[in-house]
């Protein structure tokens, strides 16, 4: 009885996470169009017409706002327009691969803006508290890892990247206003998980084994790990061909416009294959533990199960994106688009084959 | 180097192209391309009635399937290939990677380059220290993370070449022959493995020999006389237990077994997740269902009873079987065979039996008797069922149908009398053997601890250089810094270095002719300041 109450808690829970989370993307909105690196910020600083005399020697350009190959340039051009004399041109490192967010520009933006960002931390914050506390019930109430199914491991992976998220905020503050890209996907699977919602039950024999913890948690970390990099990459690639036309002198199209307020692709470049280079021996050493698991479990190691067969498929697909960067001639987008690949791979193993096709792990809990 | 083997130009162009990092690139591609279809298409060695299933339905596509391996993507020749050039690919790259690391250990840091100040990272300090000193201090405090060279120049200055990170290479190198370790011993215990399944009812049991199993397979190494010498002398008891919602909450085996002939039985306990481990053999629990007994008592015969496997055919065990009793003599046709449902928990609707849940709780046993002549040919047939086509010839007749509970019976016309006794449960129980298993795991933990190297180690290349002393009898001491791959913050690191120097040369800020070239530089001068 008591433990019923603990899971419809739970549920509660997750409405107030998910409504949570909805108003941290409403804030993170706010502050992405009235922060410094915000829409309106880059709009005034054409309207007054201020192009930094440091901007691309391609001065060519026609519209100015676009000017995007030296990103300190573009930035203080911004700083001078939208608040000339409340900020000193903050400490911006000139070293190509420390774009915009230099060290102390955190809270640079207009008054409207800074509260925006604020109120947005703060609420992803509390979002995360309670979908910490909803996975924490939904665990007690079934007496065991709350992810012994679909609902339970997408609310965790959900958790993941919103801790990723935060612990990338305390190391680079300056990052914030990009919240809006990696909450946008959370939001996204609370809903999912939403969609996937089974009742709280307890395992059935085959997953009662402590290898459920840690099995499923290393896969559950690489992956939460490997869908920041995949965003990342997805923003690599808007910011490459922003550079591409910024250095042609074109202006780019509606897609990578959008680049002109990224972080440099050489930056992004760096940090997607850094998320890779530490998710990857995690999904690796994932994988093996589920082969002991299975070992103990199927009474073999490997049977190339569906399941199997796509963690293989998607390991080797991110083993190739490890030796693409390494290769001339595949640096870059060839490899972005491998790391996108390799995402895929990961999605259409937890959706596809959980729910279409059958196979030994079964465990969706959707009949 | 010589090369002892000279080989045909094409040959070696070839050899180039397969061990070029392209090259394994489009093989790695292939190898994810080709393990797809491995997931959508049903494959023999898992299912194979699903493949028969999928022929049936998709006529000639379903055969052109077959012939080029589609329903065994894992054992195609395909497949192999690709993987098997993938290893080619990789030991021709491997080896000469050894060989060049295997130098690269025992050779000294490189020289230092003439313009420190042009690296990305760079420090100008200098000190009051004798040229030698320095440099012994400089190397003191690099080791022994930092493999360090003296050496000194012409121009009369002394130069401190260091390096580190050689493990992310090592790393590198333990993870890839750990792979091809790890293939090998996936390729050697699929050749000494074998697998024997088998149905065991309660009170019953049997020796690991291929004759006892109703399926066994083994690899081509793995002869009948290698197989261990042990017995699950019984199945003393089977549990399933069932949480209030109906669902499993514990499949239990309680079972007694000899390690060998000479051995005492001992008593074991198997569980879904918990196999019994003897020395090369796992025993593992796959399957329950039940074995109902019957009492068959024919007019002038002894009584026969007889206890059957029934095969599950839902997850609330409404299970079907059959009896095959045969006649007095083969001639006759006097056989009976009994087709049978057991319900576990029954429900009867419309006259058909099926179970509500997986439980027994009054179970009952829906007979059809039949008579005539089971089996013509004498040829093994299934014993979970009667031979249709002999019901449909009419050489089976029915004689009789009826619902029993526990203890009741059925009278045929002749006056046989069919008792359902009561039921015992069996298990279907997995013998496996893969003496590979242990290796690959060790393969496995080096694979991983190789990746953590080779992704986690920073290499990093430091020179330091003390120059001949200046007018005030202070040296200028310049050092640069080089990160040979991405991570880490190398700036912050640099600057981490450039303190602990300065602090173990006593240094003082740059001479006034050199310019501060970074900002560490300037750190260390305002901090003398």
């Amino acid at each position: 009885m008591a433990l019923d109450g603990l899971a419809s808690l739970s549920e509660s829970l997750w409405t107030a996470a998910t409504g949570t989370y909805m108003l941290a993307v409403v804030a993170y909105t706010g502050e992405y169009a009235f922060g410094k690196n915000g829409r309106i910020a880059q709009t005034s600083a054409v309207q007054s017409g201020s192009v930094s005399s440091g901007a691309v020697s391609s001065g060519a350009v026609r519209r100015p706002a676009l000017v995007g190959g030296s990103d300190s340039a573009s930035d203080s051009a911004s700083d001078s327009a939208s608040e000339p004399a409340s900020e000193p041109a903050s400490g911006l490192s000139p070293a190509p691969d420390q774009p915009r967010y230099g060290a102390g520009s955190v809270e640079s933006g207009g008054p409207a803006g800074r509260r925006w960002g604020r109120a947005a931390v703060g609420l992803t914050v509390l979002a995360a508290a309670f979908h910490l506390a909803c996975v924490t019930l939904r665990g007690i109430a079934v007496d065991r890892v709350p992810w012994g199914n679909m609902y339970e491991f997408t609310l965790v992976v959900g958790l993941m990247a919103t801790v990723a998220w935060l612990a990338t905020l305390v190391k680079m503050p300056q990052l914030r206003y990009l919240g809006l890209f990696v909450m946008m996907p959370v939001l996204l699977v609370m809903f999912l998980a939403g969609t996937l919602y089974t009742k709280a039950s307890k395992l059935v024999p085959a997953l009662q084994s402590y290898w459920l913890a840690i099995h499923v948690s290393a896969v559950a970390v690489a992956e939460g790990i490997l869908l920041t990099s995949a965003a990342i990459t997805a923003m690599y690639l808007v910011r490459s061909r922003f550079e591409r036309h910024a250095a042609a002198g074109t202006a780019p199209a509606r897609l990578a416009a959008l680049g002109s307020r990224l972080p440099a692709a050489g930056t992004l470049d760096k940090a997607a294959y850094r998320t890779v280079a530490f998710a990857f021996p995690i999904y690796t050493a994932g994988v093996i533990f589920g082969a002991i698991w299975a070992e103990a479990a199927w009474g073999r190691y490997w049977g190339w199960d569906p399941k199997e067969t796509w963690a293989f498929i998607a390991w080797v697909v991110y083993a190739m994106y490890l030796h693409a960067r390494a290769t001339a001639g595949w640096k870059g987008n060839r490899a972005a688009y491998i790391n996108l690949l390799g995402f895929g791979a990961m999605t259409f193993n937890f959706f596809v084959v959980n729910i279409v096709i059958s196979g030994l792990h079964s465990y969706a809990g959707l009949t | 180097m010589t090369t002892p083997l000279r080989l045909p130009r094409p040959v070696r162009q070839l050899w180039r192209r397969l061990v070029s990092m392209r090259t394994a690139l489009v093989l790695l591609f292939l190898l994810a391309l080709a393990s797809v279809p491995g997931s959508l298409l049903p494959q023999r060695p898992l299912n194979p009635p699903k493949v028969q299933q999928y022929l049936a339905t998709h006529g000639a596509w379903g055969r052109f399937l077959d012939r080029i391996g589609a329903f065994d993507v894992f054992g195609s020749i395909w497949f192999s290939a690709v993987y098997l050039l993938l290893f080619a690919s990789l030991i021709g790259c491997l080896i000469p990677r050894i060989a060049v690391y295997a130098r690269a250990l025992r050779a000294r840091p490189l020289k230092a380059p003439r313009h420190l100040d042009r690296l990305a990272e760079n420090a100008t300090l200098s000190t009051g220290l004798d040229a030698d000193e320095a440099a012994a201090r400089i190397t003191r405090s690099l080791r022994p993370r930092w493999r360090t060279a003296v050496r000194t120049e012409e121009s009369g200055a002394v130069a401190v070449s260091a390096e580190k990170g050689y493990s992310r290479e090592a790393g590198n190198l333990l993870f890839h022959v750990s792979l091809l370790a790890a293939l090998v011993l996936i390729a050697a215990g699929r050749s000494l493995s074998y697998e024997g399944s088998i149905v065991t009812t309660e009170g019953s049991g049997f020796c690991n020999r291929p004759i006892s199993y109703d399926s066994f397979s083994a690899g081509r190494l793995a002869g009948s006389g290698t197989l261990a010498d042990f017995c699950i002398d019984r199945l003393d008891k089977f549990t399933a237990s069932y949480r209030e919602d109906g669902t499993p909450a514990q499949f239990k085996a309680d079972i007694t077994y000899s390690e060998d002939l000479a051995a005492e039985p001992r008593r074991g306990v198997i569980t879904v997740n918990h196999p019994l481990r003897l020395k090369g053999d796992r025993v593992y629990l796959l399957n329950h269902g039940f074995s109902p007994t019957v009492t068959i008592t024919r007019p002038g015969r002894t009584p026969v009873t007889d206890t059957q496997a029934f095969l599950p055919q839902d997850e609330v065990l409404t299970s079907e079987g059959a009896f095959k009793l045969p006649g007095r003599d083969a001639t006759e046709d006097d056989d009976l065979g009994l087709s049978a449902v057991f319900a576990p928990t029954p429900v009867i609707s419309g006259g058909v039996v099926s179970s509500l849940a997986p439980q027994a709780t009054n179970p009952v046993l829906a007979v059809l008797a039949y008579t005539g002549e089971l089996n013509p040919g004498g040829k093994p047939q299934s014993v979970y069922s009667l031979d249709q086509k002999q019901i449909a010839a009419g050489k089976l007749k029915q004689v009789g149908a009826k619902n029993l509970a526990v203890g009741q019976s059925l009278t045929l016309p002749d006056g046989t009398v069919i008792r359902f006794d009561g039921y015992r449960q069996w298990a279907n129980l997995q013998v496996s053997h893969d003496p590979a298993q242990t290796g690959l795991l060790i393969a496995s933990i080096l694979m991983v601890a190789g990746l953590l190297g080779s992704l986690a180690v920073r290499r990093r290349r430091l020179w330091v250089r003390i120059a001949a002393p200046d007018a005030s009898a202070r040296r200028v001491v310049s050092a640069g810094g080089l990160a040979r791959n991405d991570g880490g913050n190398f700036s912050t690191e640099f600057q981490a270095i450039v303190t602990e120097l300065a602090a173990v040369l006593d240094a003082g800020p740059p001479p006034a002719t050199v310019a501060p070239s970074s900002a560490a530089a300037e750190k260390i001068g305002a901090g003398k300041d």
